[in-house]
C-alpha cells in the first residue's frame, strides 16, 4: 500500500480538523448575525455567501463586504474569524512544510521512489552492494557495457554521488544496510530480471551475509563476493557462491604475471578495462632481485606469485613478529637506511606494498634516489591518490580498485572470458603479442569491447537454419558482402562447442562454426549490432555468403522465379 | 473506556443521525427539510472522514472509503441548493428539493454502512 500517502494523511489529522472547525464556526456565525441590506431592510447572509467569505477572508486572498455592508455585529464577528481561521492555517501550512522536512517522511519518500524504479525496471540488471571506489568504477564499466545496475550502499554521501554522476541509465541507489534481507528483496533479488549481486561492501561480515541471503532466497542467481580473508573465502564456497575475489590474491597473481609476461598482462587489462578508453601501453618489469615492502596480505600473496616466477625476493617489513615474516629486513622502508640494508642498489625492482598510500610514495622517491635503474610498482589504495602516483614515476601502479573491479567485470561480462584468459595463459609471449597487435589495429588502440554470441535457435537463427544446409567458416561472418577486404573491427578470441566442451583460442578464419558454439569477441562496440544482424536476418546473411540479393516479400518472390 | 474510540464512534454516529435527520420528511417539501441541519451534517461528515485517515488496515479503508461517498453526496446535495437559491430563476421548487434530499438520502446509505462497519468492529475486537 501507499505508506507515503497513509504518513501524510495520519501526520495532516489534527491541522485538518482544525481547518474545519475554524470554518464551521466562522460561517455558522456570519450565518446566524443579521445584517442590513442596500434599502435598510434586514438581511441574513446565507450559507453560500457565508462560505464564499471564509474562503476569500482566511486564505487572505482579499476582502470585502459583499453583497452589502455589514453591519456592525458582523464586523465584530468577521474580526474574532480572521484570527482563528488564519491561525488555523498557519498551523496546516506549518505542519506540512514540517512534514515534508521530517526524516522518517523524507526516508519514506525516497524507499518508495527506490522501490517505483526497481519495478518499471524491465531489463535485466545487476545489484551491486557496496559504492565505494571498487562499486564505483564497476557500476561505470557495466554502464558502458549496457548493463542496468541498482546500488546498494549505507553511506548516503556515496548514494548522493551516484545521483549526481553521469550515467547513460538511471541507476536506484538505496541507502541501506546491504546485509539486511529484506533491503535486498526491495532491490530486487526475486525480481525474474535480476542477473546476479555482486557484493563489494567493505566488511567480510556483511558479503557473507548477503551471500547466504542470495542463495536461501533465490537459489538460481549467480553471486560474486569479495572476501579479504581466507576464512571467509572458504566458508563462501561452502554454499556455492559462484565466485569469491580475494583483493590481495588476484593483485598479486597479477603482479606476478606482469613479470612472467608483459604481454598477458596487458591482454588482461585490455580485455576487462572500460571500452572506449585509450589503450594502457605495455610495460617491462626486470627478472632479478625483488625488494617487496610491506608483508601484509596484499605482500604475502605478492611474495608468493613472485616466487612462483622464480624471483629472489627481499622482504622489508616494520613489524615481521606481528606479520610472520621470518627473514626480512626490519624497518618501513620509507627511510634509506632500510632500503640499503635490503640492497636497493643491487635489486631490480621494488614493490611498495604497503597498505597506506603516503608511505607508498614516500618509499618510492626515497628508492628513485638511491637507485634511479629501479622498476618500481607502487599499490594504490584509495582512489583519490591517482595524481600523487601519476606524478611519483612510479613504472607500473597497482590500483586496488581497479583489479578488483575488471576481475569481477570479466565475471560479469562473460563466462567465456575468465575461461579465456586462463587458457591464454599456457600460451607463449609471442602470440600474446600478436593477439595484441590484432586486436589494436581492429579497435584503432582504444579498448575493446568484449562480448559473447551464441550460435543456438533462439539467438541466431538465420545462421542456425544456414548451417544445417551448408559450412560456413567463422571468417564469413566477419566480412562486408562485396568488399572482401573490408572487415567487420573485431577479433574472435575463443570458439566453445557446444559438442564435447571443445575450446579453440583465437580461432583462425577458415574455423568452420556449429550450431550451438558460444563465441567470444573483442572489437569496437559497433561491431556488436553488425554481427547481431547477420546472425539474426535471413536476408543479411544470404546477402554475405552469396553476395546476391534475395527478394524478401512474398510477391517479388513470385515475379523472381516467374522471370527466370 | 478509550477517548479516542469515544470521540471516533461519537462522531461517525453523529454524521448518521444529523443526516438522517435532513432527510426526514416529504421529500419535496422545503419546509420539512432545514439548511441548518444540512451545513451541521457537512461538517461532523467532514470530521468523521478526517478521523478515518491514516488506519492502515482493511476495515480501516472501508471505513474511510464510506466516509468520503457520504461527503461527497452531501456536498453535491449543498451545490444544487446554493444553484437552487442564487442561480436558477424558479427558486427552491419541488423538483430541486427532491434532488437535494435525494442525494442526502444517498448520503445516510453510505453512513449506515459506515456504522455497521464499526459496530462489526467492535463485536469482532470483544471476542
Amino acid at each position: 500500500m501507499d505508506k507515503v500517502l497513509f504518513l501524510f494523511l495520519r501526520r495532516m489529522r489534527a491541522p485538518l480538523l482544525a481547518l474545519i472547525a475554524a470554518y464551521a464556526i466562522s460561517v455558522t456565525g456570519l450565518v446566524l448575525i443579521p445584517g442590513v441590506d442596500e434599502q435598510g431592510e434586514p438581511w441574513r447572509m446565507d450559507f453560500f455567501h457565508a462560505f464564499y467569505f471564509v474562503s476569500y477572508m482566511a486564505t487572505t486572498i482579499g476582502f470585502g463586504e459583499i453583497p452589502y455592508a455589514f453591519s456592525e455585529a458582523q464586523r465584530m464577528w468577521t474580526s474574532f474569524t480572521i484570527f482563528l481561521s488564519v491561525v488555523a492555517w498557519l498551523y496546516a501550512i506549518g505542519k506540512i512544510l514540517s512534514l515534508l522536512q521530517d526524516s522518517t517522511f523524507k526516508l519514506a519518500v525516497s524507499r518508495q521512489a527506490f522501490d517505483r524504479s526497481i519495478r518499471r525496471l524491465r531489463a535485466p540488471f545487476l545489484i551491486v552492494c557496496g559504492y565505494g571506489d571498487t562499486g564505483n568504477l564497476l557500476v561505470h564499466a557495466l554502464q558502458q557495457r549496457h548493463k542496468r545496475v541498482v546500488v546498494i550502499e549505507r553511506d548516503q554521501d556515496r548514494i548522493n554521488d551516484l545521483a549526481l554522476s553521469a550515467m547513460d541509465f538511471h541507476v536506484p541507489g538505496l541507502s541501506a544496510d546491504a546485509s539486511s534481507s529484506r533491503r535486498l528483496q526491495e532491490a530486487g533479488i526475486s525480481s525474474p530480471y535480476c542477473e546476479g549481486v555482486v557484493a563489494l561492501t567493505d566488511s567480510d561480515e556483511v558479503n557473507l551475509k548477503i551471500a547466504i541471503t542470495v542463495k536461501l532466497l533465490n537459489p538460481g542467481l549467480p553471486v560474486i563476493c569479495r572476501a579479504q580473508s581466507r576464512d571467509t573465502e572458504r566458508n563462501m564456497r561452502s554454499f556455492g557462491t559462484d565466485h569469491v575475489i580475494n583483493p590481495f590474491e588476484v593483485f598479486g597473481d597479477r603482479l606476478a604475471l606482469a613479470v612472467h609476461s608483459p604481454a598477458h598482462h596487458l591482454l588482461h587489462q585490455w580485455l576487462s578495462s572500460v571500452p572506449g578508453n585509450e589503450l594502457p601501453l605495455p610495460v617491462y618489469p626486470p627478472h632479478g632481485r625483488w625488494i617487496l615492502c610491506g608483508y601484509g596480505r596484499f605482500g604475502k600473496a605478492a611474495k608468493k606469485s613472485l616466487a612462483g616466477e622464480g624471483v629472489t625476493v627481499t622482504v622489508v617489513e616494520a613489524d615481521p613478529e606481528g606479520t610472520g615474516c621470518d627473514d626480512c629486513v626490519r624497518g618501513r622502508g620509507t627511510e634509506a637506511d632500510t632500503l640499503q640494508e635490503a640492497g636497493v642498489q643491487s635489486a631490480a625492482g621494488i614493490v611498495a606494498g604497503t597498505n597506506v598510500d603516503s608511505n607508498n610514495l614516500s618509499i618510492l622517491m626515497t628508492a628513485h634516489e638511491l637507485n634511479p635503474e629501479l622498476f618500481m610498482v607502487g599499490r594504490q589504495n584509495r582512489d583519490d591518490n591517482a595524481m600523487l602516483f601519476e606524478a611519483g614515476r612510479a613504472d607500473m601502479v597497482m590500483r586496488h580498485s581497479e583489479i578488483l573491479a575488471e576481475s569481477i567485470l570479466s565475471h560479469l561480462v562473460s563466462p567465456l572470458l575468465p575461461q579465456f584468459l586462463l587458457q591464454s595463459r599456457r600460451r607463449d609471449a609471442t602470440w600474446a603479442n600478436e593477439l595484441l597487435s590484432r586486436i589494436g589495429a581492429a579497435t584503432d588502440e582504444r579498448v575493446p569491447a568484449v562480448w559473447a554470441v551464441e550460435l543456438s535457435e533462439k539467438d541466431a537463427p538465420a545462421l542456425f537454419e544456414r548451417l544445417k544446409r551448408e559450412p560456413i567458416a567463422l571468417g564469413q561472418l566477419l566480412t562486408f558482402p562485396g568488399q572482401p577486404d573490408k572487415r567487420v573491427p573485431c577479433i574472435p578470441l575463443l570458439v566453445h562447442r557446444s559438442s564435447g566442451s571443445e575450446t579453440l583460442l583465437s580461432p583462425p578464419d577458415e574455423t568452420p562454426l556449429q550450431g550451438g558454439d558460444r563465441i567470444l569477441l573483442a572489437g569496437q562496440p559497433c561491431a556488436i549490432p553488425r554481427l547481431k544482424r547477420v546472425l539474426q536476418h535471413t536476408a543479411t546473411l544470404d546477402l554475405l555468403i552469396t553476395g546476391v540479393e534475395r527478394p524478401q516479400g512474398w510477391v517479388w518472390r513470385r515475379l523472381r522465379r516467374a522471370g527466370t | 473506556m478509550n477517548l479516542e474510540k469515544v470521540v471516533f464512534g461519537f462522531f461517525i454516529i453523529l454524521a448518521l443521525t444529523l443526516n438522517f435527520g435532513f432527510v426526514l420528511g416529504e421529500i419535496d417539501n422545503p419546509a420539512h427539510h432545514n439548511v441548518w441541519e444540512l451545513f451541521a451534517a457537512i461538517v461532523v461528515n467532514l470530521v468523521a472522514t478526517v478521523l478515518k485517515f491514516g488506519d492502515r488496515t482493511q476495515t480501516g479503508a472501508l471505513l474511510l472509503a464510506t466516509s468520503l461517498v457520504a461527503v461527497l453526496q452531501l456536498l453535491a446535495a449543498a451545490l444544487v441548493w446554493g444553484y437552487a437559491i442564487n442561480i436558477s430563476e424558479a427558486g427552491l421548487n419541488p423538483m430541486m428539493m427532491s434532488s437535494i434530499v435525494s442525494l442526502a438520502a444517498g448520503a445516510v446509505v453510505a453512513n449506515v454502512i459506515s456504522v455497521v462497519l464499526l459496530i462489526a468492529d467492535t463485536v469482532n475486537l470483544r471476542r
